[in-house]
C-alpha cells in the first residue's frame, strides 16, 4: 500500500486521504481485497475479502490491482538497506524483514534508540512500520504484528508474559490449525502455553512446522534454535566461462574472462583488490584459487599474471566445464597525479611487482619491515603486509645497531676477566673468536608492561675479533640480580 | 654482480652491498632464502641506516630467490634488488646467472648476488668481489673499541675493469666507502677520494 502510495505521489496524481482505497487481487470468485489504506479500515473493510462485498458497503470505494511480484523485488532491495543497522537481515514473510540485531543494538545506543532510529528512516522513505525487538526471532514477529504499539521492546524476562495476551495467530501457523485451535477453544498464545506440553506433542506428533503450534511456541519462547540466514549479496564483477567439452587446462580462457571482469570494473571506475578463480571440475568438485592485488587494478593482463605457475598445479581430474572470475573485493581508483612531471609509472609497476610476488609466494612472506616504538632490538623492527598501505616510516633509534639480526639469538659460550665486564673470547658454531676489541655495554632494560615477570636485562656489546669480524652480544642479566643462575651469553647480531 | 664473503656469517658483504646500490630513493627488493636467513640472519632496519625503504621477501628454496629476483629486475621504480642465496644449489647454472645479468642490463636496475659458503664457479655475472673483514680503524674516542669497519675487497672477475685488491674503510651513517693504501709493512693509511662509483654498473 505504502508502496502505491509513494509512485502516485511522484507521479503528480496524490489521493486524497480520507479517500478510502483498496489493492486488489485475484481470488477464485473474482477479485478480493490485498491491502486497504486507512480511511477504508475505518470502515471495517479487511484484507481477503471480497470486493464487490466492500463495493455494497462503500460505494465511492477506489481500487486498484495489486503488484505483489514489485512488492516482493522492493522488499528485497529494502532488506539489503536494512543492512545498515546490522549485517544479517532476511525477507520474513511477504510484508516484512527480520534483522538480527544481537551486539549490534549498542552501536546505536541501545535497542530503543536504535528502534527509533529505525522507525524515523522507513518513516523518511515514506513506509509506515510496526517494529519490535524480541529475544526471539518468533517472538518479534508476534509483537511487531498483534502488539499493542507501533514499536515493541521485548526483554528475555519477560517474554512469557508479553507474549500470553496475543492471539494464537501471532504464531505463524497456517490457516488450518488456526481453524483446529479455535475449535479447541484454544485462543491466546497464554492459554496454548497452559495446555500440558505432553498432549500438545501427542496430538501434533507428525505436524509440520508450519501447522505444529508446539514447535511454534519453542521457537517464539526460545526453547528452539532459529537462526537467520539472510540473502548475499549478488556478486558484482563476475565472468563465467561455460565450457562444451571438459579441458584440462583453464590457462587459454583466463585472458578473455579477465577482459570481461575488467570491462565490468571499468564501466563503474574500479579496481580488483582480490580475485578469485573458481574451476569447477566435471565429477563435481571445484578448485579455487585466490590472489590479492596491493593496489586497485583495472589492467586485465596483471590479473592474469597473477596466477602464473598456480595453474599448473591444480589436479584437471577429467577436466573442467566451468570456469569463474571474480572480483571479491574492489576498491573505486583513485586517479591522482602527483605532480605534473611526476613519472607515474613507477609507482604502478611497484605495485605489481608486490602482487606478483605475493600472489606466487603468499602475502605473509612479502613486507616492509618498519621501525616500531621499542628498545629491544627484536620487537624495534616489525613487518608490514606489502599488499596493505604503506605506512609512514618511523624515526629509527640513532644507536649503533648492527647490519643483521639473528632471529632468534643464538647462545654462545663465553671467557671474561669479571663476571661484570666484557667477554675475552666466546665460542660460536664451534669457532673460537678471541676478541680483540670491544665497546660497551649498552644496557637495555626489559619492558615491563610487555615481557613477563623474571626477564633478566641485557647488557649488550660491539665486540671485534682478531680476524677483524665484528658481533653484537649480549648477557643477559647479572650474576647477583636473584632471576635465576650465572647470566647466559647470546650473539644478537653482526656488524659490516 | 656477485660477492663472496670470506666467512659465511660476516656482515661485510652485506654493507658493501648497500654502498654499491645507487641512491635513487627508490626501494630495494632483498630477497633471501631460508639458509641464509637461518644462519646469516634478517637485515636489521636500525642499523641499515637512513630512510632505506627495503621490500623484503622472505623466501625458501633459491629458486624461488631467482625468480623474485627476475621480477624485481623488470621494475624500474627500484633502486636495486639484492638476493642472497646459501651454498650452490643446481638452479643457480650459468643460464640462472646470465638471465639475470641481461636482464639487469637491460632495466637499468643493479642486482646483487650475496653468495655464502660455496665455491665461485662457472658464472655470467659481470663482477666478482670477494670480501673479507680486517680489523678496523682506530676509533677516534676510545682506544679499546672498534672504529669504522675495514674490509679488504677482491675484484677477480670483471667484464669492464682490471681485477685488483683494495683495502676499503666503510663509513656506517653515509653509507660510502673510502679507499684506502696499503703499505708493504702491513699498515694502512686512509685516502680521500671517494671510491667505488664505477662498481655500479
Amino acid at each position: 500500500m505504502d508502496r502505491w502510495r509513494i509512485t502516485r505521489n511522484r507521479s503528480g496524481k496524490a489521493l486524497w486521504d480520507d479517500t478510502p482505497f483498496v489493492l486488489t487481487r485475484e481470488g477464485h470468485h473474482g477479485e478480493i481485497i490485498h491491502a486497504v489504506n486507512a480511511p477504508a479500515r475505518t470502515l471495517g473493510m479487511a484484507r481477503d475479502a471480497r470486493l464487490v462485498d466492500m463495493r455494497a458497503l462503500c460505494p465511492n470505494l477506489r481500487a486498484q490491482p495489486a503488484d505483489p511480484k514489485g512488492d516482493h523485488e522492493a522488499l528485497e532491495k529494502l532488506v539489503f538497506w536494512a543492512r545498515r543497522w546490522c549485517p544479517w537481515s532476511a525477507i520474513d514473510g511477504e510484508d516484512g524483514f527480520v534483522l538480527d540485531t544481537t551486539g549490534a543494538d549498542h552501536l546505536f545506543g541501545g535497542g530503543a534508540a536504535m528502534l527509533a532510529d529505525m522507525e524515523v528512516r522507513l518513516s523518511a522513505i515514506g513506509l509506515s512500520v510496526r517494529l519490535a525487538i524480541a529475544p526471539t526471532w518468533g517472538a518479534a514477529w508476534a509483537l511487531a504484528r498483534y502488539g499493542r504499539n507501533d514499536h515493541e521492546i521485548c526483554s528475555p524476562g519477560d517474554l512469557a508474559q508479553r507474549l500470553a495476551p496475543l492471539p494464537v495467530s501471532a504464531l505463524r501457523l497456517d490457516d488450518k490449525t488456526l481453524l483446529l485451535l479455535r475449535r479447541l477453544g484454544l485462543k491466546t498464545i497464554g492459554m496454548l502455553a497452559d495446555v500440558p506440553r505432553l498432549s500438545l506433542a501427542r496430538r501434533f506428533s507428525r505436524a509440520q512446522l508450519q501447522a505444529n503450534p508446539l514447535l511454534r511456541l519453542d521457537q517464539a519462547m526460545g526453547d528452539m534454535a532459529e537462526p537467520i540466514s539472510g540473502p548475499r549479496e549478488a556478486p558484482r564483477f563476475l565472468a563465467t566461462a561455460r565450457l562444451l567439452e571438459p579441458v584440462q587446462d583453464p590457462t587459454p580462457y583466463l585472458p578473455a574472462l579477465s577482459q570481461d571482469v575488467c570491462t565490468k570494473l571499468d564501466a563503474q571506475g574500479w579496481g580488483a583488490r582480490r580475485v578469485c578463480l573458481r574451476i569447477y571440475r566435471t565429477d563435481g568438485e571445484v578448485r579455487v584459487l585466490e590472489a590479492a592485488t596491493s593496489s586497485p587494478s583495472p589492467d586485465a593482463d596483471h590479473l592474469v599474471r597473477l596466477f602464473d605457475g598456480k595453474l599448473e598445479r591444480l589436479d584437471p581430474g577429467f577436466g573442467f566445464d566451468l570456469i569463474t572470475l571474480e572480483a571479491v573485493v574492489a576498491e573505486p581508483l583513485s586517479v591522482a597525479q602527483p605532480s605534473l612531471d611526476a613519472p607515474a609509472q613507477e609507482e604502478v609497476h611497484l605495485s605489481r611487482l608486490i602482487d606478483r610476488l605475493s600472489a606466487r609466494f603468499g602475502t605473509g612472506v612479502i613486507a616492509w619491515p618498519r621501525n616500531r616504538e621499542s628498545h629491544v632490538p627484536e620487537r624495534a623492527q616489525g613487518p608490514v603486509s606489502a599488499l596493505g598501505n604503506n605506512p609512514e616510516p618511523l624515526a629509527g633509534v640513532q644507536r649503533t645497531r648492527p647490519l643483521r639480526l639473528l632471529d632468534p639469538p643464538e647462545p654462545v659460550g663465553v671467557l671474561y676477566a669479571v663476571p661484570e665486564g666484557p667477554p675475552a673470547q666466546f665460542v660460536w658454531r664451534r669457532q673460537v673468536h678471541r676478541i680483540a676489541r670491544h665497546q660497551g655495554p649498552e644496557r637495555i632494560a626489559p619492558e615491563w608492561w610487555r615481557a613477563r615477570s623474571g626477564t633478566r636485562l641485557r647488557d649488550y656489546y660491539c665486540v671485534e675479533d682478531k680476524s677483524g669480524k665484528r658481533f653484537w652480544l649480549y648477557r643477559e642479566g647479572l650474576p647477583d640480580d636473584g632471576r635465576g643462575g650465572d647470566p647466559h651469553w647470546y650473539l644478537h647480531g653482526m656488524f659490516a | 654482480m656477485e660477492v663472496f664473503p670470506d666467512t659465511s656469517v660476516d656482515a661485510s658483504a652485506t654493507g658493501f652491498v648497500l654502498s654499491q646500490i645507487p641512491r635513487k630513493g627508490g626501494p630495494i627488493l632483498w630477497a633471501q632464502d631460508r639458509l641464509s636467513r637461518y644462519q646469516a640472519g634478517e637485515p636489521c632496519l636500525a642499523g641499515l641506516g637512513t630512510s632505506l625503504p627495503v621490500l623484503h621477501a622472505a623466501l625458501k628454496r633459491p629458486a624461488d630467490v631467482l625468480w623474485a629476483l627476475e621480477e624485481g629486475l623488470r621494475c624500474s621504480g627500484l633502486s636495486g634488488v639484492i638476493g642472497e642465496i646459501w651454498g650452490d644449489p643446481a638452479v643457480l647454472d650459468f643460464t640462472a646467472t646470465k638471465r639475470l645479468a641481461l636482464r639487469a642490463e637491460a632495466s637499468g636496475v643493479p642486482v646483487w648476488l650475496i653468495r655464502r659458503s660455496c665455491v665461485p664457479n662457472l658464472s655470467a655475472a659481470r663482477e666478482r668481489w670477494r670480501i673479507a673483514a680486517i680489523p678496523s680503524c682506530p676509533h677516534p674516542d676510545d682506544a679499546q673499541a672498534p672504529g669504522q669497519p675495514r674490509w679488504r675487497l677482491e675484484l677477480f672477475r670483471s667484464r669492464w675493469r682490471k681485477p685488483g685488491v683494495w683495502i676499503a674503510s666503510y663509513d656506517r651513517k653515509t653509507r660510502r666507502l673510502r679507499l684506502s693504501d696499503q703499505f708493504s709493512d702491513g699498515s694502512v693509511a686512509d685516502h680521500e677520494e671517494p671510491f667505488g662509483q664505477s662498481a655500479v654498473g
